[in-house]
């Protein structure tokens, strides 16, 4: 192999790669508002997520888990775009992104929202069985959403 | 390569491209089909079809003929007493439902024990587990060792306790281990379990005698055997299958139907009610005449070949094989770990390059939890592949590390290839093992 090999992947980009290698805001927090926990039981997959939501804006964000580059690379993404974020904001950002993967970008307004670094992600569109990794974490932020007020499950 | 002509005989890989040949490495999921097989069907569908039994019209009784024949076939390949101990059903996972709900309603009460390994696959776990919460009976599980061999002690405990039954795949679809059934039914018997046998993994590789391996049923279906979806064998002892009530009921399976109580056919048409899968008993038919004439031995000796050049293959890039270090121990089954990657993220790489292998937890979750593992990737093999495709497979396998920047393994045998995180003039510096190899730099 000669050093001009660069592995332009059209999934497993070279972000995703660094994301998954060296996943941002992992790890469980202080005193969290919210836990929860996400699974995909075709894949095995799992992710525990922890909110800490203040004056209805995400103060704090960590994840743990296991699973493949997609999903983790995934809840990477999402813990450095949903930080310090509004619950509104939160919402909007991951119904945008799941319409993006689903192709149902005409249903839901792009407009105002910056998914930037998700937009690396785009290649699992072609992956039609992989989507459910890419959505992982966000189908489990959506749950802690719903409940802005506070959701620690025992 | 033993069989050397055979490929042209499998239409599926005529979907190969030069750039992208079809690498099939996923027949313990599903096997390809043989033109002979697929000119049985069409042939029969087409010229002799029609409903079988009653019909008082020469088509009837050429269908019936057939599907005869094919009972009978099945029959002799698996070493039946009698064509009448071979019930047609869609598959393992319908025959082991039957055995559920037939011999299991009647012969399972509160308090008695099932045994059953660890790594059994869900469908020979899940009906007796829904079967132990409908009566009150207890699941008494037989270990797994870490090479996937059963645990004897486990074994020998589980037998100790009299349960009433004991059900084991032939062939484990994870590690790939082929369980010493003979034995193992001789000690369950000996200690009064019955023995249910789901020859799933084993009856499309290894010769298959029912009186030397010695259950009281086996289960496989024929998708796995170069047959068609949708068809399937129960067979049972005559004497075992006389003690069982019927399961579905209806057309077919009957001698007299009053308004008020029925009474029924003979085996094996009190099992098999209403239409069946004639089309597809008469294509099963003749993937056993397929199989039966290239001669198990060959097979065995096939797939012995294909499994030694594999794990050598497979090693030198770096990946960990699971099951029996022992090849004899072996069927064509290849689960691997590899440096750490995730199956699925492997799995996707591989099937860019139409590398076809399965990842995940192959429908062993308590195993995968036992074991401490989310999934692995695994290749499993069979008659039509060869040497180039366990090549293909590990180059391929090679690029899944390029792209997760990780570097071979530094030990000689290995480090044919430049590291790709340090650029081709730079010599690598890793001294480590890569932790997931086997060669002597593991610690």
């Amino acid at each position: 192999m000669d050093d001009t090999t660069i592995f332009d992947d059209d999934l497993y980009r070279q972000i995703i790669i660094d994301h998954y290698q060296h996943p941002h805001h992992q790890g469980a927090l202080d005193c969290p508002t919210h836990h929860l926990e996400g699974f995909n039981a075709s894949c095995g997959d799992n992710l525990e997520l922890e909110l800490k939501i203040e004056d209805g804006k995400v103060a704090d964000i960590g994840f743990v888990g296991s699973g493949c580059a997609i999903s983790m690379t995934s809840a990477s993404m999402l813990t450095d775009l949903i930080l310090g974020k509004s619950v509104e904001e939160a919402k909007k950002i991951t119904d945008a992104f799941k319409a993006r993967l689903l192709g149902q970008d005409e249903t839901v307004s792009q407009d105002d929202v910056d998914l930037g670094e998700l937009e690396a992600l785009d290649g699992v569109k072609a992956y039609p069985v992989r989507i459910k990794c890419a959505l992982l974490s966000w189908n489990t932020l959506m749950e802690g959403l719903e409940h802005p007020e506070g959701l620690i499950m025992q | 390569m033993l069989f050397p002509d055979i490929r042209a005989d499998f239409p599926v890989f005529e979907r190969s491209t030069p750039q992208h040949p079809l690498t099939y490495l996923d027949s313990a999921a599903s096997s390809q089909m043989p033109r002979q097989v697929l000119e049985a069907m069409v042939n029969f569908q087409s010229y002799s079809y029609a409903n079988i039994h009653r019909g008082l019209y020469p088509l009837s009784a050429a269908s019936t003929a057939a599907y005869d024949t094919a009972r009978q076939t099945i029959a002799d390949f698996i070493g039946a007493q009698s064509s009448a101990e071979v019930i047609f059903t869609s598959g393992a996972t319908a025959s082991l439902n039957f055995l559920a709900y037939t011999w299991g309603e009647k012969n399972i009460q509160s308090g008695d024990e099932i045994a059953l390994p660890l790594s059994e696959h869900h469908a020979n776990l899940v009906p007796w587990q829904q079967l132990a919460l409908r009566k009150g009976a207890k699941l008494r599980w037989i270990a797994v060792t870490p090479e996937g061999t059963l645990d004897w002690h486990s074994l020998e405990e589980a037998l100790s306790h009299r349960p009433k039954l004991l059900t084991l795949a032939w062939v484990s679809n994870v590690f790939g281990t082929i369980h010493p059934v003979q034995k193992i039914a001789e000690m369950a018997h000996r200690a009064g379990a019955a023995v249910i046998l789901d020859g799933s993994q084993g009856v499309p590789h290894l010769p298959t005698n029912v009186q030397e391996l010695g259950p009281d049923f086996l289960v496989f279906s024929g998708h796995k055997m170069l047959g068609p979806t949708g068809i399937g064998v129960l067979w049972g002892k005559m004497a075992c299958l006389e003690e069982l009530p019927p399961f579905m009921t209806g057309g077919d399976m009957i001698s007299i139907v009053k308004r008020e109580r029925s009474s029924w056919a003979e085996i094996p048409n009190r099992f098999e009610a209403g239409t069946p899968n004639i089309t597809g008993a008469v294509g099963l038919s003749a993937a056993c005449s397929y199989l039966k004439n290239l001669g198990f031995a060959e097979i065995r000796r096939h797939d012995l070949h294909l499994m030694e050049y594999a794990i050598k293959r497979l090693e030198e890039a770096g990946a960990t094989v699971l099951g029996p270090n022992d090849l004899q121990q072996r069927s064509g089954v290849l689960s691997f770990r590899y440096k750490k990657i995730h199956p699925h993220d492997i799995a996707t790489i591989l099937g860019r390059d139409e590398v076809c292998v399965r990842a995940g937890h192959h429908c062993c979750q308590p195993l995968m939890r036992e074991i401490g593992m989310m999934g692995t990737t695994r290749a499993s093999f069979y008659i039509y592949n060869t040497e180039a495709d366990i090549d293909r497979l590990a180059e391929s396998l090679a690029k899944v590390g390029d792209i997760f920047h990780i570097a071979p393994c530094p030990c000689p045998k290995i480090s044919k290839k430049p590291a790709v995180i340090a650029p081709a003039s730079t010599p690598c510096t890793q001294k480590e093992n890569c932790g997931e190899c086997s060669c002597k730099f593991a610690t």
